[in-house]
């Protein structure tokens, strides 16, 4: 297991706690559980979350803890899930819908994008969708096209939502907490590859989630980590990696095995972004390579590469370097092609490097 | 296997494009129009269950009949202080409606829509609920917040999008909003409150609280997604809610049967899902009355959700957009076979000895009266497009609660605009 997943910043446990050893899921099911119990405005709600506990077993026991009328299956139609939750966040309360998949949260896109992002706007703070979506995302499972896509450009797009992406078991706790306490609608993607723990080799082979691997220490009780705050994973000079979630590992590892001295930002809310992070790195640095998994074109590397470009342009030694997936649909039999692993990866820090 | 060779005796397929009986130019006959006989319709115990109205999908209830008069079992049996009240929110729904239609005829805002002929829908339902029951409307319901008696300067406001519209100028007009007369903030993409309605009942019902919550959407965006989600979920949870659906025959140009009226109601759809449907005459303000409160009384026991098909006719155009007489016969209007609401609500007081046409001519002199009144303060806070509107910078508010630093950068870009705009100064604001 490799060091970066280890625990590193943000707060340490409070007097008298101690920590445990969770897989993300886990965590997050501590994160809803400790929410559950301390807000009875929270309501957790989705495909198969109630006496099941999620397909990937996120929502375990929390229906047996706190009722039916607290956590419990839903139709399947993602629009509705979305549309029901945003008139119970008109009601005062925080509801927590679960997506199964991210790939299937289009149907309730119109809730989102028109409804959940600009109802305080439109309502000039009349009302409010205090809501987080909660949606396994990406691919690395052999989940197909529809099992594996990463949308999270789509939401940064939107005014009005945030986009929390958690890399490690300790902030996806903390970030989701800081998610549910929030009075803005919030999209929480969960990278499903490491939900139960890194990989065997840490970047180019499958995940076997058979395989349990209690990843990082995380503190019992209640923490929170503000949304809008980056994690340094690594402190580094020769370059600065921008990525978020599964792709913090591999960058991370890549890096690590070719012996750069990188300086790998995991940024953990794309909306906020925390620009103050970036941009120091950056003129620390003067290079930049920008990581993640989702299609290239309008993906939010493109974002993360203008704003570098706007405020670094002077700082930086080479071009910024995006590394992505393909363009393509996700391929069920090729994904190990489709994604970006340690070839492409280390070609363009090679190219960074180079002068 | 039904395999045949090529070309060998194969029925050829067609397609079937819905098509309104008329026309422009074309003469209206409505006879095929099922109006029933007022007080024929049988009235079911609230608590029944959904199958049991059935017979309700596919009938119409009403409760006024030709001579004026109450009828059946449907009568809400109403005090003629509450009718008077009643028709005192018509006439002004009314006045407004032509003054600000007039008004945007006038250049003093972009867009308005009338309820025209619908009236009773919105203002005889509203006073069906309890004032705190949330209202999830559409962009027609002007009379709920009307008969809540929301203060219609701030009606205007909005509309104007002046300094003093509550939403900042950020809504198109007549999208109000209203958190203190339980008036959810009204949206232009179509169906989407009727799951947010579901919602809001379901956490009502999660809170143990004893407020309902009520929907409306017209016969058209009936084909939106979300109706159908809103329905699902209604009925899975016994949410305590009320869909009402407002079949005022047209979807802007497209009459009802592209929403699929050729083959059913659109109260029958609540079959299928296992809610109960009642299919009322939108246009007899007594049988919408009645109606709306038997489903606000089913839901506020527990009973179970209810879909109301309000049977009614949008006798103006659209939106000031539209123009009617593009598509449809002018005759129609004249032609409605179930009358005007405001009208035969009149007539029932009059039948009463409750009311009388000086009375009315009054009422009506008086709402236009107040309409012009509130109208000439509004624009003392600006009309559309004359300057007067909120500050550059609430433009930013609101987007989150808390002003993150893009937009932050961003507003200073707006601010830096207008010093550059108005190097003498700025106008007065």
């Amino acid at each position: 297991m490799s060091e970066s997943i280890e625990k590193t910043q943000a707060s340490a446990p409070g007097e008298g706690e101690t920590e445990r050893r969770l897989n993300m899921i886990e965590a997050i099911n501590d994160a809803l559980s400790i929410m559950l119990d301390r807000d009875p405005d929270v309501i957790v709600m989705g495909e198969d979350v109630g006496y099941f506990g999620g397909v990937f077993r996120c929502t375990a026991g929390l229906q047996e803890k706190f009722g039916k009328t607290r956590v419990f299956d839903t139709p399947i139609s993602e629009c509705g899930i979305i549309g029901v939750a945003v008139g119970m966040g008109a009601y005062g309360l925080r509801p927590v819908p679960e997506i199964q998949f991210a790939d299937y949260i289009y149907p309730g896109l119109d809730q989102l994008i028109s409804e959940a992002a600009r109802l305080r706007y439109r309502s000039a703070a009349e009302f409010i969708a205090p809501m987080t979506v909660r949606s396994p995302f990406g691919g690395g499972i052999f989940g197909g096209q529809t099992h594996s896509q990463s949308p999270e450009s789509l939401f940064t797009h939107v005014s009005g939502l945030k986009t929390v992406i958690p890399s490690t078991p300790y902030d996806a706790k903390g970030l989701l907490i800081a998610a549910i306490e929030d009075n803005d609608p919030v999209i929480f993607f969960e990278p499903k590859r490491i939900y139960n723990g890194p990989f065997d080799g840490f970047y180019d082979r499958p995940v076997q989630p058979w395989k349990k691997h209690p990843q990082s220490l995380v503190p019992e009780g209640y923490y929170r980590i503000p949304l809008g705050q980056a994690r340094i994973v690594r402190e580094g000079e020769a370059m600065t990696v921008l990525s978020y979630g599964t792709m913090c590992h591999v960058a991370e590892g890549v890096c690590r095995e070719k012996g750069v001295d990188a300086e790998i930002i995991d940024l953990r809310t794309l909306v906020p972004l925390d620009i103050e992070t970036i941009e120091a790195s950056v003129k620390k640095t003067g290079r930049c390579m920008i990581v993640h998994e989702a299609t290239r074109t309008s993906g939010f590397g493109a974002e993360l590469s203008a704003l570098v470009q706007e405020r670094c342009f002077y700082h930086l030694e080479a071009p910024i370097e995006r590394v992505t997936g393909f363009d393509t649909p996700y391929p069920h039999s090729l994904e190990w092609a489709y994604f970006p692993g340690p070839i492409r990866i280390g070609e363009a820090i090679d190219k960074l490097l180079q002068d | 296997m039904a395999d045949r060779p090529q070309g060998h005796n194969k029925p050829k397929l067609s397609l079937h494009v819905p098509e309104p009986k008329f026309r422009p130019g074309d003469t209206v006959d409505f006879s095929d129009i099922g109006v029933t006989e007022p007080g024929e319709q049988p009235r079911p115990d609230e608590a029944c269950a959904a199958q049991d109205t059935a017979p309700l999908c596919h009938d119409l209830i009403r409760v006024l009949g030709d001579d004026d008069e109450a009828h059946g079992p449907w009568d809400p049996k109403l005090d003629p202080e509450t009718l008077r009240t009643m028709l005192g929110h018509f006439a002004l729904t009314r006045a407004f409606d032509e003054r600000m239609f007039r008004g945007q005829r006038q250049g003093k805002t972009s867009f308005y829509m009338k309820c025209t002929g619908e009236e009773a829908t919105s203002v005889a339902a509203a006073m069906a609920l309890a004032s705190d029951d949330m209202v999830f409307p559409s962009y027609r319901q002007q009379g709920v917040l009307i008969a809540r008696g929301y203060p219609i300067i701030e009606m205007i406001n909005q509309i104007y999008s002046n300094k003093a519209d509550k939403l900042k100028g950020r809504q198109l007009p007549i999208m109000y909003s209203s958190r203190e007369k339980s008036f959810f903030s009204i949206s232009g993409n179509l169906a989407t409150q009727t799951p947010q309605a579901v919602g809001w009942a379901m956490a009502s019902a999660i809170k143990g609280d004893s407020r309902i919550a009520a929907t409306w959407v017209g016969e058209g965006s009936t084909a939106e997604g979300d109706f159908h989600s809103a329905c699902t979920f209604a009925t899975v949870y016994n949410a305590p809610v009320i869909l009402n659906v407002i079949n005022n025959q047209w979807a802007i140009s497209s009459f009802s049967g592209f929403a699929g009226a050729e083959r059913t109601t659109f109260a029958a759809r609540a079959l299928g899902y296992g809610l109960a449907g009642l299919r009322v005459d939108g246009n007899d303000p007594l049988a919408v009355f009645a109606a709306e409160r038997w489903a606000a009384n089913r839901a506020r026991s527990n009973a179970g959700p209810t879909l109301i098909e309000h049977f009614t006719y949008r006798a103006e155009g659209h939106s000031t957009s539209d123009d009617p007489s593009g598509y449809r016969s002018a005759q129609e209007r004249e032609e409605w076979p179930l009358g005007d609401p405001i009208m035969r609500l009149k007539k029932h007081l009059i039948a009463l000895g409750e009311w009388d046409e000086e009375r009315q001519e009054a009422l009506d002199a008086d709402c236009m009266d107040r309409v012009k009144k509130a109208t000439k303060e509004a624009e003392k806070n600006g009309i559309l497009g004359h300057g007067l509107h909120h500050p550059f910078r609430t433009m930013f508010e609101d987007v989150y609660e808390d002003l993150p630093w893009h937009l932050k950068e961003q507003a200073e870009q707006a601010i830096h605009e207008r010093k550059t705009k108005f190097p003498e100064g700025l106008p007065e604001a």
